[in-house]
């Protein structure tokens, strides 16, 4: 059986599967969640029809796929948390961090296993709703084809994981300033604004387009989303396309367990 | 608030108000450099909207026939007066957070009303972040738009703000009053407030007739959209009526009486979660 830091990868399962259970118990907060999102989609989509009565496309996408890549979004936001850091920034700040330090496994796998089990719930009940719905109101536009779909199934787990690993990172900050929730609000907001979430990225202009295209942002949003709407269905482009996403990956993971190997150095239990 | 016998008048309420959003303000500012970033993500959250805006009119010179400064005038007044409403009013929905964790008991207790006590107590001087921000786009926008500025126009500028404000403060107490029914719901609240507020950041003929008749209703049309033809001297071309431009103030005064009412109504309804 493989271990990831001494414990065994059926363990890292488990915790997945329970996180989804946690999540699955809000079921108010979830349809609530659901129907706000639904309703932010519509806005948008109604603000992109008129927008596109002037024109017939915008950096190369045409009406369906702008409101397409709006109810994705909106389903997209709370699978990948933007808003929000780990529950491990609140631990960092009432000291019960050193709890988790005492377990015999890795804690950057540990807090991605529940990720992943919050985001598979999160998929299912507040990304699938609003596409749904919005499909009913307006013509959108599903991936063409099988290959299309295992693309965006890729580029879509690859963009949980760049989302993962980058809020792992900022909630390690609450280890030098304790209280972290202004900066992750305002990080949050420059992350929804180059990711593509307010307006897709082809709407940007250049000097925009330019600034985006070197943050990690688009890796979460942007792209799985054109590869939804079939933008990048030759293999080689979709290889590029994941390619950026997995460097991207690479290079947060890396930062992550950095910071957080210099993070430890930094606790001091307080009292005994 | 509700006039008890032997309650504090309005003076009085005015008074503990005061001081239960001074002692706020010096214990955020215990916490500076959250406060700061904080007020700072606040500034940039609004900032963002106005540049998505006009990022959409780099892309094509006119939404629905309207200018980007038009528009920017929509956006400026709307989004002030929901800073405003979300400053003082929309510590109502903390109420949500007090019914849950059994709280809100406390609230009833007290010799002033639950809401006054509510605005006070969790009362947030970061969010004036957004005041800040609209009041500049507000400026520019009221410079760049081809209209004569005489004293009629300017104080139907200041009375939709105003009455923007009334409108939205309401929106806040009548969707925070979810809470006392459906705890876990609250947040359908969002896309009354948040989703109003994004609204009527545009013109409203762009919405199909549906989302149109609804946000008459509601009352989102006259937070700024039918005060704000009335300045640029344009008309609604789904032909409402010309006097909507004037109705801002009953609107409003009805939007409070409806908000009291559901209040009210869930504090009746409310049972504590006990202990």
């Amino acid at each position: 059986m493989a271990h990831v830091g001494g414990a065994p990868l059926s363990l890292y399962w488990a915790v997945a599967r329970r996180s989804f259970r946690r999540y699955s118990t809000y079921r108010g907060a979830t349809f609530a969640g659901a129907f706000t999102n639904t309703v932010f989609g519509f806005i948008q989509a109604y603000v992109l029809l008129a927008v596109f009565r002037r024109r017939d496309t915008i950096g190369g996408l045409d009406v369906v796929d702008a409101v397409t890549f709006t109810f994705v979004t909106q389903g997209l936001l709370a699978i990948v948390a933007a808003f929000g850091p780990l529950e491990l920034a609140d631990r960092i700040t009432s000291g019960d961090v050193v709890s988790d330090l005492y377990r015999p496994l890795d804690l950057q796998s540990w807090w991605l296993a529940q990720d992943i089990g919050r985001a598979g719930f999160q998929l299912m009940f507040r990304g699938i709703p609003p596409f749904a719905v919005g499909a009913v109101a307006f013509h959108l536009r599903l991936p063409a084809g099988p290959s299309v779909w295992a693309g965006f199934a890729v580029s879509l787990s690859l963009a949980l994981a760049v989302g993962f690993a980058w809020r792992f990172a900022m909630s390690l900050s609450a280890f030098w300033l304790l209280e972290v929730r202004g900066l992750v609000q305002l990080m949050g907001l420059v992350f929804m604004f180059f990711a593509g979430f307010i307006l897709p990225l082809p709407f940007f202009p250049p000097a925009l387009r330019d600034v985006a295209n070197v943050l990690p942002f688009a890796a979460v949003v942007e792209l799985p989303v054109e590869v939804f709407l079939s933008k990048h269905r030759a293999l080689p482009d979709l290889l590029g396309v994941v390619a950026h996403q997995a460097a991207w990956l690479a290079v947060l993971v890396g930062t992550g367990r950095v910071v957080m190997v210099r993070a430890w150095r930094r606790v001091v239990v307080q009292g005994g | 608030m509700v006039e008890t016998h032997g309650g504090p008048t309005v003076a009085e309420q005015a008074v503990i108000w005061r001081r239960l959003v001074g002692a706020r303000i010096r214990a955020d500012w215990q916490y500076r450099t959250s406060f700061i970033t904080f007020m700072v993500s606040q500034f940039v959250a609004g900032f963002l909207d106005i540049v998505a805006i006009v990022i959409l009119f780099s892309n094509v010179d006119r939404l629905a026939g309207w200018s980007v400064a038009e528009v920017a005038l929509l956006y400026g007044t709307s989004n002030l007066s929901f800073a405003l409403s979300d400053v003082f009013v929309s510590e109502a929905e903390f109420a949500a957070h007090h019914i849950r964790a059994g709280s809100f008991d406390r609230f009833l207790l007290r010799p002033v009303g639950p809401l006054l006590l509510l605005c006070g107590q969790e009362f947030a001087l970061r969010r004036a972040g957004k005041v800040v921000q609209s009041v500049l786009v507000l400026a520019v926008a009221l410079t760049q738009v081809p209209v004569d500025w005489d004293l009629p126009k300017a104080a139907m500028v200041v009375t939709m703000v105003a009455v923007g404000f009334v409108i939205f403060g309401g929106l806040w107490v009548l969707t925070s009053s979810i809470a006392f029914w459906a705890v876990e719901a609250r947040e359908v609240a969002n896309s009354v407030t948040y989703g109003g507020n994004f609204v009527t950041h545009y013109p409203l003929e762009i919405f199909s007739g549906w989302l149109r008749r609804l946000v008459t209703v509601v009352p989102l049309a006259f937070v700024s959209y039918q005060p704000t033809l009335w300045v640029l001297g344009r008309r609604d071309p789904h032909g409402s009526p010309a006097w909507f431009a004037f109705a801002g103030p009953l609107v409003a005064l009805a939007t409070v009486l409806v908000a009291r009412a559901v209040w009210f109504s869930g504090i009746r309804h409310y049972r504590s979660t006990g202990s």
